[in-house]
């Protein structure tokens, strides 16, 4: 059966949901970047553009339970962990009420309490540590699971390896995506490995690997699904590739002339939030007054999180040296 | 499920049992402990530290990893988020540069970040005068004392190392635990039966001296105190300051002890140029300068890697004839 047909078994609130996320992802990003533009946004900005549909899909087959490692293009899925884009903008002004409170920037946020474990600068850091959350699942023999997720450069960091490594000896219950999206800041993939497809990787350490559309949300959902099914039944990690195309520079500030422009015309008619449109309209599942609809509420909603964020207050230096150590009191004696 | 260890009868243990017998305690009482760490499983560890915990407490709670410190660290800050109390072992001090940025750059800073607690501890069996070479005898400290959010720990006596184990496992940060290998089976003492822990943060005077102070840590302190009783016969009374805590330090000791002596030597095993002993020769310069009556001297190992041949590493070194001569040399002042 081939993913056209296998889609008749999402349901339709959840594609439509999905639809969302991705449109809330772009519609948040974009307003990032033109605030970025205007100046009012210091330091990094790291979008998903035209990569949305691969933390959408993920993060869309996951119970309430698991939890999430992810890393910078992964904002569809902080979203649907309920980090809210006004927290998102807070995040990136710096102000207070964002995950971090100000000690951090653009997407470096995490939150336990949603599941999201917080993601350093230092790619595929989060893979052994996801690695470690899904061995406490495993050594307390509950049915939870972690989905992590790094770029194709950072397939090559020793980390990715002892992560993978552990994680099938072990037989954990973790899901390693990968975002193959071509470019690891300005250096191609020719130049960051000498395999064509990141996927083989996966079988050195004797793990399942598959390949994806990453521009397709429906083929992510449907491929997290199975591998987080293999994962809860003890069977182990897999390892999904995502074949994506970024479309924008690294961070904002790169305007990424090395990109040839053909390969971006190329990958642009492939857009994530064209061909989940396609999709749902396919099934006969929504159309362009559902797809309008779904634009003005994302719109309202990124608006009135930057509201949110602009009234917020900022720390107050001193804050900085708070928070170097945790207290007893903030775990189980 | 809380179980108690076995009741022992007050006997004689080496600073080595000592670390076993706290580690044996505190699974007992925590479910939540396990260790990780190379051939600690069967095996029982390179020093024997964990014989037959895999037997006691399961393969899931005695974890054999693969050779990867990046990658089993890393999970082990990923099992602590998960409410799990990781001790992973290095086998040798030495090999924690293969995990330091995951101990600098994910552990030390989850809580300043996001608020993330990692309750973890790293076992760090280091120092030299085993015939060791380069790599099996480093003192790394100085490279965590420079990152905050991390809490270390060196102690120097049977007593203290069960103590301050039990603390660093009850600590709700990432504690790195110096073992000093030269002490394993050299000490002897006969230890509380009843549950005890030495607290972070807290120095002690190991001899109670008027003249001179040596503010010293791990195998060191034996040198001062040997030092202590030949300066005796020569009417020079030295008292010996073990820091126990590296960090957080303990100001308060060095400086009453200073106040008090007017001298002061900062005695370590690690290299000289940006060790801990600079770091408190410069606190008491500026916390203590009225009260100086000669220079802060540094007796430490020499800027070089640990070399192995026994003439070289004798030299490299530093002797009780060392504190004894700088002793002389404060006390005519």
């Amino acid at each position: 059966m081939d993913v056209a047909e296998m889609v008749n078994d999402i349901k339709r609130a959840d594609l439509l949901q999905m639809y969302y996320y991705l449109r809330l992802t772009r519609t948040l990003e974009d307003r990032i970047t033109a605030l970025y533009r205007q100046g009012r946004i210091m330091g990094g900005v790291y979008t998903s553009n035209g990569m949305e549909a691969i933390a959408v899909g993920y993060a869309s087959a996951l119970e309430r339970d698991d939890i999430i490692a992810p890393y910078h293009r992964d904002m569809g899925a902080f979203l649907i962990r309920g980090i809210t884009p006004g927290e998102v903008i807070a995040q990136y002004l710096g102000k207070r009420t964002c995950p971090t409170k100000g000690k951090d920037g653009n997407v470096h946020m995490g939150d336990l309490k949603r599941g999201v474990i917080g993601f350093v600068s230092h790619l595929a850091d989060n893979l052994p540590v996801a690695t470690g959350a899904a061995l406490a699942f495993k050594i307390r023999g509950e049915s939870r699971v972690v989905v992590t997720n790094t770029g194709d450069g950072g397939t090559s960091r020793g980390d990715f390896h002892e992560a993978l490594n552990f994680a099938a000896v072990r037989k954990l219950p973790v899901v390693f995506f990968c975002n193959n999206n071509q470019y690891a800041y300005s250096t191609p993939l020719h130049l960051q490995m000498a395999i064509r497809d990141v996927v083989e990787r996966a079988k050195a350490y004797g793990m399942p690997g598959e390949i994806v559309d990453g521009n397709d949300m429906a083929a992510v959902y449907m491929a997290a699904q199975r591998a987080i099914r293999r994962a809860r039944a003890g069977e182990g990690p897999t390892f999904i590739e995502c074949k994506t195309m970024r479309m924008h520079g690294h961070s904002e500030h790169d305007s990424a002339k090395y990109v040839p422009s053909e390969l971006l015309e190329e990958w642009k008619k492939r857009d994530p939030i064209l061909k989940a449109e396609q999709l749902l309209t396919r099934l006969g599942y929504a159309d362009e007054i559902v797809f309008r609809e779904v634009g003005e509420r994302v719109k309202k909603e990124v608006e009135a999180g930057l509201e949110f964020a602009e009234q917020s207050p900022l720390p107050k230096g001193p804050e900085a040296l708070e928070g170097v150590f945790a207290t007893d009191d903030e775990v189980k004696p | 499920m809380t179980t108690t260890a076995q009741p022992a009868m007050p006997h004689e243990v080496t600073y080595l049992e000592a670390i076993s017998e706290a580690l044996d305690e505190e699974m007992a009482r925590d479910e939540r402990v396990f260790l990780m760490g190379e051939d600690i499983g069967p095996y029982g560890g390179a020093f024997r530290i964990t014989e037959g915990f895999q037997k006691k407490y399961g393969e899931w709670r005695v974890l054999d990893t693969p050779l990867s410190e990046s990658g089993f660290v890393g999970a082990a800050i990923g099992a602590a988020m998960m409410g799990m109390r990781p001790v992973v072992e290095m086998q040798f001090a030495d090999f924690i540069s293969c995990a330091f940025d995951q101990i600098t750059e994910v552990a030390a800073k989850n809580h300043y970040r996001w608020g993330a607690v990692v309750p973890m501890v790293i076992r760090a069996p280091f120092g030299g005068g085993v015939h060791g070479g380069p790599f099996h005898s480093e003192c790394p400290e100085g490279w965590f004392f420079h990152s905050p959010g991390l809490k270390l720990v060196a102690p120097s006596t049977p007593y203290d190392a069960k103590g301050l184990l039990k603390a660093a496992i009850r600590d709700p940060n990432p504690v790195i635990y110096f073992e000093h290998k030269f002490l394993y089976r050299r000490l002897k003492a006969v230890l509380p039966t009843e549950d005890y822990i030495v607290p972070i943060g807290k120095a002690e005077v190991k001899r109670v001296g008027r003249d001179v102070s040596v503010i010293t840590y791990g195998a060191m302190v034996h040198l001062a105190l040997e030092a202590a009783d030949l300066l005796a016969k020569e009417g020079i009374d030295l008292e010996v300051v073990d820091l126990r805590t590296l960090i957080p330090i303990d100001k308060d000791t060095i400086f009453e002890s200073v106040r008090k002596t007017s001298k002061a030597i900062m005695l370590h095993e690690d290299n000289k140029t940006g060790g801990i002993g600079a770091e408190i020769a410069a606190l008491l310069a500026e916390e203590c300068f009225d009260c100086l009556d000669g220079p802060i001297l540094r007796i430490a190992a020499p800027d070089t890697p640990v070399p192995f041949s026994t003439p070289l590493e004798e030299f490299f070194l530093p002797k009780v004839g060392d504190v004894v001569a700088a002793a002389r040399k404060l006390a005519a002042y």
